[in-house]
Formats: structure tokens, C-alpha cells, sequence
């Protein structure tokens, strides 16, 4: 048997049916995946805000007492409060009135009636911005820097590169905070009259986030850069980039493409894994940088038992958490075909 | 395609001659020597087995050859690698990869992580394509159906925009081979290409190679550890042991008659229909210390033909008649105590 290679008819029709069928299957797939998915998003999201409704239900004190201050009060006004905000129903059935608003888009209203939503709404805008930011910064200079540090392993770059993510590290955020504050805000504006790196409040737009955001990321991206370093390390160890480099296959696309493609897939799960932390952060770096954040109205609500308004703090930030779950799992199937066909 | 530059090459100059070559890696626990002076050649069209246990330095030679070699931690000392007459290891990286992938191709053993996970198969061998001859996108992708069905891979046309994982073992390993072949190159190395598969699949894959090479002047160097697989297929066997070649020899006459002891010890290991039911006669004793290797003969701890003077003395490769030689001190011995 001789095998000849035989013309394969391919469709020359216009550009617009490009689409094989194992394309289309492809993306039928893949969107199938999508959709179970955010199904599965939905107990995340029950579980977590009914652990922190069961909390805060279990804060010592009386809300409606502590709304009143030292005040004596009339009994029937407590109780007809209590019974407006179902504070008589058994705990289960409080959840249920709250989870069902949140459906709607309700994170209810707090003692003094005032929506919990317009509230939140600016501040948790501004942690979003600070979080983002700097989950933004720490993908750009961790990714960059790892690189950079793996393509020069063994290298006086490469030690430079580890010996300032092992500072970064040890390093708490609060002291390179208020140092970096001191150095680059105060200190840089007394020298040039500029104020390149805005250090409090937010009154300067975008730039007020930068100083902050990389307070904030400092030791993810540190992290970031010695996760990339190995993942990178690793990957140009792999057969098939051996096999690249047989084919002939020029150094730039070795690494630009075949190794690039491997080694990102497990730095996307550790970025958004750590938006997550970043979030929880913020609540610190807006202290010391004094932005409006969600952070100084989560303390504010703890301390005078607004219910609501913890509660839907934690809820938003739960739904930040799974959606950047959400977005990491899309992520790793469009980069790993292996996790579509689960 | 662009020729090499020959220095005024005879037409019976090899096509493939590696000298001399050495070959060793500085680790922390101390240089191993993988590759201690091997030497064979390949002519257009003819297939070369080489043959040893694991650890004997069959890769890494290849790799040599290839270029292919993460120096550091690797390093050639000595040798040359001549590919039409010009020497590989002198050559600029620029002109090396003039000539890997497209005129010297190797395949490797286990396909599933020779091949690259995220990128379907499609686009892994119209790269070849894209990369070398400047081709278009649909073009690339038309020779890569060609060559998925010159490989025998059905469907071909449906399966280009599958990944590596979703084929079988064998059908990956003949998309590897698609790879290799798809600019027709002069020399294919295949390094153990059905090690990773099973038995009934190895036959389909050495079958498809020996096709291939039926209807080229592509030489072959075929590396593995099994004697069974290359009787069919060599045309000349070189054993190594130790980072050296032991034996070389046309693939017939070393099966009548082995002329090293270690090549004996191979033989005898193979299970073959007359002997069934018998033990698996491995050989006995350990590989030799890369990072320490012994002056004398590498073999000598495992050789039942050992006198004093092997621990002392290396064995050259003596040459026997025209076509075989052996590094034995007693291959005079061991060639009769085949024929007896
Ligand atoms: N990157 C490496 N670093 C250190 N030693 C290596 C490396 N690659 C191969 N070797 C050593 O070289 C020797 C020969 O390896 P190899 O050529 O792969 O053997 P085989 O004949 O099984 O293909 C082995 O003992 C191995 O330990
Ligand atoms: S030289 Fe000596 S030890 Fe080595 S193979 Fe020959 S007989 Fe055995
Ligand atoms: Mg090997």
C-alpha cells in the first residue's frame, strides 16, 4: 500500500462560514459550561451570606436598643419596630425575607429606613476601584517581572528580581504603606511642588488609586512574580517545548506562544483567588490612605449593629468573590482546552 | 531548499556522521558523562538502530544531533556532527535551525507530552508550514489535512481542530510523525517512538514509518530498547553501553552472531517464539556510574567474558571484517561462542 497524499476538498465559500462543526461543537460546549457554572454559583452565594446573616443574627446587643442610645422607650414602639423588621421571626425565616430582597435586587433598608444600597453604592465603588486597581498592577508587574526573572534564571536580573520580592514579602503592607506615603507623597512634593502620587482621599480621579493600589498589591505581587518565575521555569522544562525547539521553531515563539499559553494557566487561578484578598485588604489600605471605601462602613456598621448594612457589605463582597471565580474558570477553559470536555 | 555548504562532499560521504562525539552535564553532584565518544554514520535511505538500556546515552546523542541540548547544564567537549559533510556543532544557531525540524527531524517517545495541550493538532503541524515556508493560514492548514491523511489518520479533515487529548495514544504519536515528516526531511530520528504504546498500535506505527521511508530517501535512526522491534525494519544495528558504542553491525549478522558480550546479554533477554516459557533472562548488575566512570571496560562488573586486564584497559572498537566492529578485548570469543 502506497499512501499518497490526496487532495481534501476545503470550503472556499466567504469568510462569514469559517466555522467547522467542531468549531460550532466547540463553542456548544463551552457555553454549556458557562451556564453550569453560574448555576453552581448559586448555593456558593446562599451558604456564604446565610454563615454571615447567622453571625451577625448572633452579635451581642439589641439593634433597636442601640438605636436609640440611653433613651428609655416606649414598649409598643419596640415592638411594632421589631415586628416591622422581623426581628420576632424565628432566624431562618429573617433569612428568608432578606435573601428573597437580595434576589431582587434588595439589600434592604437599616434601622433609620435608609436603603442599605445607597449606602454601600459609592464606597463600595471606591474599594472596587482600589481593588481592581491594584489586582490590575499586580497581574502587569508580577507577570512582567516573573517573566523577566525566569528567561535570565541563575542570573545576577533573576537573584535582583527574588531578593525584591523577598523584601516586599517580609515587609508589612501598614510599614511600606506609610513609608511610601512619606517618600513619594510628602517628601517628592516638597522637593518638586508636584503631587505625582496623590496620598489621601480620592479627590484626584484615577491617580488617587495609584499610590494606594500598589500598597495594597505589594506582597500578591511579589507572590505573583515568584509563582510566575516557577510556573515559567517549569514550562520551558516541558516536553512539548522541547519538541517546539525540534520543530525549528524560532526562540520568540517558543516562549511568546508555546510556553506562554501553559504557563499563564495557573497564574489566572491565583489572580483571582486573590482579588478576594485584595478586597479584604482595601479595608486596611483605605485606613491609612483615607479613601471613602467600603472598609471605614463596614467598621462603622459593626460598631452600631446595622445589620443590614454588614450583611450587605458581605454579600456584595461574597458576589465580587464568585464572579471573579466565575471569570477565572471561563479563563482557564478558554486557555486549557483539556478543562472544556470535563 | 537551500543546500548546506559542502565542502566538496564525495557522493559516498554519509549522509549523518557523528565522530567522536562526547557529550556531558555539569550537576551538582559532579559532571555525568553521558556521552563518552560515539560514533556512527547513516546513508540516504537506510534505516539505523540504535539499541541500549536505558541510562546508555541514546537521547542525548540525539539531542546532540538535533541541537536540542539545554547547554547548560549540557556541554559538547569533543566530537563533530557532519550532516552532508558540514560539521552541525561548528555551525551558527542561526544556521542550526536553518536545518532542525525541516532537514533533520526527530520524533519522541511519549506523544501526549511531546505535544503542546492548549493548541489543537492542526495548528501544531501547519506551524511547520507557517513557520519554515512562509505560508498562509489556509494553506498551512490544507498540507496539515494532507499529511493528517498521509499518516493515516481518519478523518482527517473533521479531527484538525482537535487537542492532543482528545485522540488515542497511537493516533497521537502518527500526528507527531505528521509533524516530522511535513517538510520532508532528510533524516528522521524516532527516539523509542512506540515505547509508550501498545503492542498491537506499536506494529501500526513501526509499519507507518517503515512506509514513509519506503517512499523517500529519508534516512532513519531508530532508537530503542527492545531488539524485537528493529528486526524487521533496520537495515544496521549500533549497541551502545555507557555512552560508547559496543557493537555495530548490518542488523542480520548481529542477530546471527552477537560479537559483544553485552549484545549477548541483550539477545538472550529478548523472548522469542522458540523460547517460550522461559525466563526472561535479563542482564545481571548494574549500569555503570556516569559520574564516575571506570578506566577499563564499562561492561566489565556485568560481563561473564571478563579477564584481568578488562578493568585496566578500555576496549577500542575493533574492527571486524568490513561492515562490524566491537569494543571487546574478547570479541574473537564471544563471535565464536555465538556460532557454537
Ligand atoms: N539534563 C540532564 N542532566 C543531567 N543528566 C542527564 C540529563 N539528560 C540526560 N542525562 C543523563 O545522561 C544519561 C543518558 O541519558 P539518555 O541519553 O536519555 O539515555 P537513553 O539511552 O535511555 O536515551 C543518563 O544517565 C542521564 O542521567
Ligand atoms: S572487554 Fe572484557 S569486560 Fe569488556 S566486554 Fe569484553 S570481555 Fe567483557
Ligand atoms: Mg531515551
Amino acid at each position: 500500500m502506497t499512501a499518497r497524499p490526496h487532495q481534501v476538498p476545503l470550503r472556499r465559500g466567504p469568510p462569514a462560514i469559517r466555522e467547522t462543526p467542531a468549531e460550532l461543537y466547540e463553542r456548544l460546549v463551552l457555553g454549556r459550561y458557562i451556564i453550569r457554572r453560574l448555576l453552581q454559583a448559586i448555593p456558593v452565594l446562599l451558604g456564604a451570606t446565610l454563615l454571615i446573616y447567622a453571625v451577625v443574627f448572633a452579635l451581642p446587643g439589641d439593634p433597636i436598643a442601640s438605636m436609640y442610645g440611653e433613651k428609655r422607650m416606649d414598649p409598643d414602639i419596640i415592638r411594632i419596630v421589631r415586628e416591622q423588621y422581623h426581628l420576632n421571626d424565628p432566624f431562618i425565616v429573617q433569612y428568608w425575607h432578606y435573601i428573597s430582597g437580595v434576589f431582587q435586587g434588595d439589600l434592604g433598608t437599616t434601622f433609620a429606613k435608609v436603603p442599605v444600597s445607597e449606602i454601600i453604592a459609592g464606597k463600595f465603588q471606591v474599594t472596587l476601584n482600589l481593588g481592581l486597581t491594584a489586582l490590575l498592577m499586580e497581574a502587569v508587574i508580577g507577570v512582567g517581572l516573573g517573566f523577566y526573572a525566569a528567561l535570565r534564571r541563575g542570573r545576577a536580573q533573576d537573584t535582583m528580581v527574588l531578593a525584591a520580592t523577598l523584601l516586599l514579602i517580609s515587609i508589612p503592607t501598614l510599614v511600606t504603606g506609610f513609608v511610601l506615603q512619606l517618600l513619594l507623597g510628602v517628601r517628592l512634593r516638597q522637593g518638586t511642588g508636584i503631587e505625582i502620587f496623590p496620598i489621601s482621599g480620592v479627590s484626584d480621579g484615577w491617580r488617587s488609586y495609584l499610590l494606594p493600589a500598589f500598597v495594597l498589591a505589594g506582597t500578591s505581587i511579589a507572590y505573583l512574580t515568584r509563582l510566575t518565575r516557577t510556573s515559567l521555569a517549569e514550562t520551558l522544562r516541558a516536553d512539548y517545548i522541547r519538541t517546539a525547539v525540534a520543530k525549528g521553531m524560532p526562540r520568540r515563539r517558543v516562549v511568546g506562544r508555546h510556553a506562554l499559553r501553559n504557563a499563564l494557566i495557573p497564574l489566572v487561578t491565583y489572580l483571582g483567588a486573590d482579588l478576594g484578598t485584595l478586597m479584604g485588604g482595601a479595608v486596611i489600605t483605605e485606613t491609612i490612605f483615607n479613601l471613602p471605601g467600603i472598609g471605614q462602613e463596614l467598621f462603622r456598621s459593626v460598631y452600631e449593629r446595622q445589620q443590614p448594612v454588614v450583611v450587605g457589605i458581605v454579600t456584595l463582597l461574597v458576589l465580587v468573590y464568585i464572579l471573579a471565580n466565575l471569570i477565572v474558570d471561563l479563563l482557564y477553559a478558554v486557555l486549557d482546552p483539556r478543562i472544556r470536555y470535563e | 531548499m537551500p543546500p548546506l555548504p559542502a565542502w566538496g562532499a564525495p557522493e559516498s560521504e554519509p549522509l549523518l556522521a557523528v565522530e567522536d562525539l562526547h557529550v556531558e552535564f555539569v550537576t551538582r553532584q559532579g559532571t555525568v558523562k553521558a556521552v563518552n565518544g560515539v560514533g556512527y554514520a547513516l546513508h540516504p535511505g537506510e534505516t539505523l538502530a540504535v539499541l541500549g538500556e536505558s541510562g546508555s546515552g541514546k537521547s542525548v546523542t540525539a539531542q546532540a544531533i538535533m541541537g536540542i541540548l539545554d547547554t547548560p547544564p549540557a556541554r559538547v567537549p569533543k566530537g563533530r556532527i557532519r550532516f552532508r559533510g558540514t560539521d552541525l556543532l561548528g555551525l551558527s544557531e542561526d544556521a542550526r535551525s536553518q536545518v532542525r525540524g525541516s532537514r533533520i527531524a526527530m520524533i519522541f517517545q511519549d506523544a501526549l507530552s511531546a505535544l503542546n495541550p492548549v493548541f489543537t493538532v492542526g495548528s501544531q503541524i501547519a506551524e511547520m508550514f507557517r513557520v519554515h515556508r512562509g505560508m498562509s493560514r489556509r494553506d498551512a492548514e490544507r498540507r496539515a489535512v494532507e499529511l493528517m491523511d498521509r499518516v493515516r489518520i481518519p478523518g482527517a479533515r473533521q479531527r484538525l481542530h482537535d487537542y492532543p487529548h482528545q485522540f488515542s495514544g497511537g493516533m497521537r504519536q502518527r500526528i507527531m510523525i505528521a509533524m516530522a515528516i511535513a517538510l520532508d526531511p532528510e533524516v528522521l530520528i524516532a527516539d523509542e517512538p512506540t515505547t509508550a504504546l501498545d503492542v498491537t498500535v506499536q506494529a501500526q506505527i513501526m509499519e507507518l514509518l517503515a512506509e514513509l521511508k519506503r517512499e523517500s530517501d529519508m534516512g532513519l535512526i531508530l532508537i530503542t530498547h527492545d531488539l524485537g522491534v528493529v528486526a524487521d525494519v533496520a537495515d544496521k544495528i549500533v549497541v551502545m553501553y555507557g555512552g560508547r558504542v559496543v557493537e555495530n553491525a548490518p542488523v542480520h549478522d548481529l542477530y546471527r552472531a552477537p560479537a559483544h558480550p553485552y549484545t549477548r546479554g541483550l539477545l538472550d533477554s529478548i523472548p522469542r517464539i522458540d523460547r517460550k516459557g522461559r525466563e526472561l533472562h535479563a542482564i545481571a548488575g548494574m549500569p555503570p556510574n556516569l559520574l564516575d566512570m571506570p578506566p577499563g571496560c564499562a561492561f566489565a562488573p556485568r560481563c561473564p567474558y571478563r579477564q584481568d586486564d578488562c578493568v585496566t584497559a578500555a576496549p577500542p572498537l575493533h574492527r571486524i571484517g568490513s561492515t562490524r566492529g566491537s569494543a571487546c578485548h574478547y570479541w574473537r570469543e564471544v563471535l565464536d561462542g555465538s556460532h557454537g
